[in-house]
């Protein structure tokens, strides 16, 4: 369970370029929820991960996780209980390393000792099974350079490291987004079906309304650093990709009424 | 026969040095100038021990006095932020007072009347072991290595210089990678220098001027037999680059008209070209290209 309480994140305070990225934030991720996120450029959604991660720390708020406090916790300790998969393929993986050393480094992260052998046999079965499970034939190149397989097989790679221990939190930055449509099906299903299995907490940042809606059990909306709209269940069943436009023009148009009136 | 010889020698125990240049230089992905004062640093402090009658104990000695050059050039990396090229500037700057500290104040000290490990091995002539025992600490630091970097710790740190971001990411912390790094690979650069001080019975701090480029020449010679693979068959290759390096030398000095001095300019030239050599490929391909596309035109 995630808790952001009042998050506020400020860049480049006092200065002409001030922008206030995150504008205390309350968002309450449920145990086992699916969420996905919508929200223009900019409106705050990677800002949200990189709080969440500890890329930075927040100008002002909390965040919990399973009750327990991040909000200062170093980006390295987080990563040892939460999960992000980038848009790029290329980020989340060591290209020159192979497919069962990458997820060796992420399976041994937490548990091994610094001077034992990687990767071990039994770490190997584990990760041959768990690829297999993919259906994408990875478990038969195991000693293929992680460069060398394409972006949909990058992006299965660091799935699988990201969740073979798995995680408190996943977060998926637009992981697909890179994809060819072919692909980005693929990892989707890939991505579902592990979150399912695992009955992991996670949270999935989307320029899809199609798959927001589709994909998960909860979706919000952002702009200008908070939640716009925020529906499940069967609100959210019942929520066509229509409605959630027209939804979101709507909003936007009041907002900029309530500007005018202050301008004017 | 004795510079077939001797050659060999050298290499070995410069391969030492490509082995620690090696682990900067293409697993870590960071050249690293500490190795001008360590390799020093290594050569002083051996030849002070030594030059007490500790011998073996100066080995040790020197493997410490290395690690901890490169801890200091790792922490002002990592924790200070302070760009790699100009943090090994620094240490070695400073290694420069403290090499002639260690060395009494003197640039050079003779162990000719001292015990050198050399003189010390049972059963064996002191021509013999200038040859085993090369053999030796070459083969036992390569193996050692090897096996190190597939540990969990190793790996890390290959991947730290592989995809940095990736592994901030992921819970390793990439700081200290980076100074175990640092503090192997300087240990084993002045490792090389503490056994070529007892090997020629002198030690003269000026012998580590230029000696980053020889490792790396070595390291990419290497690279030009075995190609760029795996870190095990990267080790070997650097120990091969190194001996290679030496007949190089061996064959320059003896049958060119070069001077001796001249060696360091021909290592550089070597150097420079191989690392310019992607470039200069891609830019002829660029005007081939050009070429074909105006006849077409």
């Amino acid at each position: 369970m995630l808790e952001l309480i009042q998050a506020h994140q400020v860049f480049e305070k006092g200065t002409p370029i001030e922008n206030i990225a995150l504008n205390h934030l309350d968002l309450r991720v449920e145990e086992g929820e699916f969420l996905t996120i919508l929200g223009s450029n900019g409106a705050g959604k990677s800002t949200l991960f990189n709080a969440i991660c500890g890329t930075f720390l927040l100008t002002e708020g909390r965040i919990l996780l399973d009750g327990e406090e991040i909000t200062y916790l170093p980006e390295h300790r987080r990563a040892r209980v939460i999960g992000r998969v980038f848009q790029d393929p290329m980020k989340g993986t060591a290209p020159n390393m192979t497919i069962e050393e990458n997820l060796s480094l992420a399976h041994s992260r937490a548990t091994a000792k610094p001077l034992s052998f990687a990767p071990s046999r039994r770490q190997v079965e584990l990760f041959r099974e768990r690829l297999a499970a993919f259906g994408m034939g990875l478990e038969n190149r195991m000693r293929t350079k992680v460069g060398l397989l394409s972006g949909g097989q990058r992006q299965a790679v660091t799935l699988l490291m990201c969740t073979i221990v798995p995680p408190r939190l996943l977060l998926l930055d637009e992981h697909t987004a890179a994809l060819d449509p072919a692909t980005a099906e693929k990892v989707m299903e890939i991505t579902e079906q592990t979150v399912r299995e695992y009955h992991l907490t996670t949270m999935m940042i989307t320029h899809n309304m199609g798959s927001a809606l589709s994909v998960g059990t909860r979706t919000i909306m952002m702009d200008e650093g908070s939640i716009l709209l925020d529906i499940a269940g069967e609100e959210r069943a019942a929520t066509t990709v229509e409605a959630l436009l027209q939804c979101y023009s709507a909003k936007k148009n009041r907002a900029l009424d309530n500007d005018r009136m202050l301008l004017q | 026969m004795k510079l077939l010889i001797g050659s060999l020698q050298l290499g070995l125990l410069y391969g030492v040095l490509a082995l620690g240049i090696y682990i900067s230089f293409r697993i870590l992905s960071t050249p690293d100038l500490t190795t001008e004062g360590s390799f020093a640093f290594g050569l002083s402090v051996s030849a002070a021990v030594t030059a007490t009658g500790h011998p073996v104990l100066a080995l040790f000695a020197a493997l410490l006095a290395g690690a901890c050059a490169g801890a200091v050039t790792g922490i002002l990396q990592t924790r200070y932020r302070i760009h790699p090229i100009l943090s090994g500037i620094i240490t070695m700057s400073g290694l420069y007072s403290v090499n002639l500290m260690v060395l009494g104040g003197s640039p050079n000290l003779s162990l000719v009347r001292a015990q050198t490990i050399f003189k010390l091995i049972p059963f064996l002539s002191k021509n013999d072991a200038m040859t085993v025992l090369p053999i030796v600490m070459a083969v036992l630091c390569g193996g050692l290595i090897t096996l190190l970097f597939h540990t969990h710790i190793g790996m890390c740190i290959r991947a730290v210089g592989d995809n940095e971001e990736m592994v901030r990411a992921s819970s390793i912390n990439v700081d200290v990678c980076k100074i175990i790094a640092f503090c192997l690979s300087n240990a084993l650069i002045a490792l090389s220098g503490a056994l070529i001080a007892q090997y020629q019975g002198y030690a003269d701090i000026s012998s580590s001027t230029g000696i980053l480029v020889v490792g790396l020449a070595s390291v990419i010679i290497g690279e030009a037999i075995f190609g760029r693979r795996g870190v095990t068959l990267g080790f070997i290759s650097a120990l091969t680059g190194s001996i290679i390096y030496r007949y190089i030398i061996a064959l320059a000095t003896r049958y060119s008209p070069l001077d001796a001095y001249m060696l360091k300019l021909v290592s550089a030239v070597i150097v420079g070209f191989t690392l310019a050599m992607p470039a200069i490929k891609r830019n002829a391909a660029l005007s081939r290209q050009k070429r074909g596309g105006k006849r077409h035109a």
